[in-house]
């Protein structure tokens, strides 16, 4: 936050900024060994990092939903009646 | 002709997946089946042109998305534009992050999955505008890579990125305001609504 104490460290800062291109999968070789070795030193940036991991998997599972299976029966009556 | 069968075979795994991100885009489980339905019609026909072993699902999701576009967003259209001036990176970590945490023998990522309830994270990411929404959509739930998600929107990488930044911060603010509203957390002034 704006009123936090302490500044960060420079790799601090670079690897919180990164959290979201981490998680994605999105960081190149060198910047994603380079962040993980610093989250492996670093326990106020590994919580964050964690959290943020936590947040992604919520999101997904809970925006999970399954069709109705009516809706494959409709689908498939649908390309049934596309031209052969 | 497309080949019914292995169309069936490879395109129809994806059907719940593509229904779950219908829904988030139209908000209505009607308008989610058809969408669904026009773009499996649409994949359908034009099967004869994809090439199997290139990403099914990816093309899929940019049917899917075209369609979108084209039906739903002349009637639903809203600006992008959402004040986040006030959200700081780890807005969402520094307000919640130590709260359960604080409690004994629990950690705070164990409890973030009981802190926001299926309606509530659905409901937040339907409340995105738009355009963040769908970036959102394709990289944070279904896991897309920022160089597909160029594709399947059919703009840059850098305007994916932007976009990212902006929906993920816009819908930190929106599971803060949920967790607000539930009194699970205090309300700082300048953020409660």
């Amino acid at each position: 936050m704006a009123d936090d104490p302490t500044p960060l460290k420079p790799q601090c800062e670079d690897a919180l900024h990164e959290i979201y291109h981490l998680l994605a999968g999105e960081l190149d070789d060198h910047k994603r060994h380079q962040i993980t070795q610093h989250l492996e030193q670093c326990s106020p940036c590994a919580e964050p990092y964690d959290f943020y991991a936590e947040l992604r998997r919520t999101v997904q599972q809970r925006c999970r939903d399954t069709a109705p299976p009516s809706l494959l029966a409709r689908i498939e009556a649908a390309i049934q009646h596309e031209p052969h | 002709m497309a080949d019914q069968a292995r169309f069936a075979e490879l395109a129809m795994e994806h059907m719940s997946s593509l229904y779950s991100a219908a829904l988030r885009m139209t908000r209505n489980a009607a308008d989610a089946e058809d969408l669904v339905q026009e773009t499996y019609l649409k994949a359908y026909r034009g099967f004869g042109g994809f090439e199997e072993g290139t990403n099914l699902k990816a093309w899929l999701y940019r049917i899917l998305t075209n369609t979108y576009i084209n039906i739903y967003r002349a009637k639903q259209r809203r600006p992008d534009e959402t004040d986040l001036d006030d959200v700081e990176d780890l807005f969402l970590y520094n307000r919640i992050g130590g709260l359960e945490a604080a409690r004994a023998g629990r950690s705070a990522e164990d409890e973030l999955m009981d802190l926001f309830t299926e309606a509530e994270v659905k409901a937040a990411i339907e409340e995105l505008p738009e355009n963040f929404r769908m970036a959102v959509l394709l990289a944070d739930v279904e896991g897309f890579s920022y160089k597909e998600i160029a594709e399947i929107m059919d703009v840059p990488i850098g305007t994916v990125m932007s976009r990212l930044h902006r929906g993920r911060k816009a819908l930190e603010k929106l599971l803060y305001e949920f967790a607000v509203s539930r009194r699970l957390t205090e309300a700082q002034p300048d953020i409660a609504t």
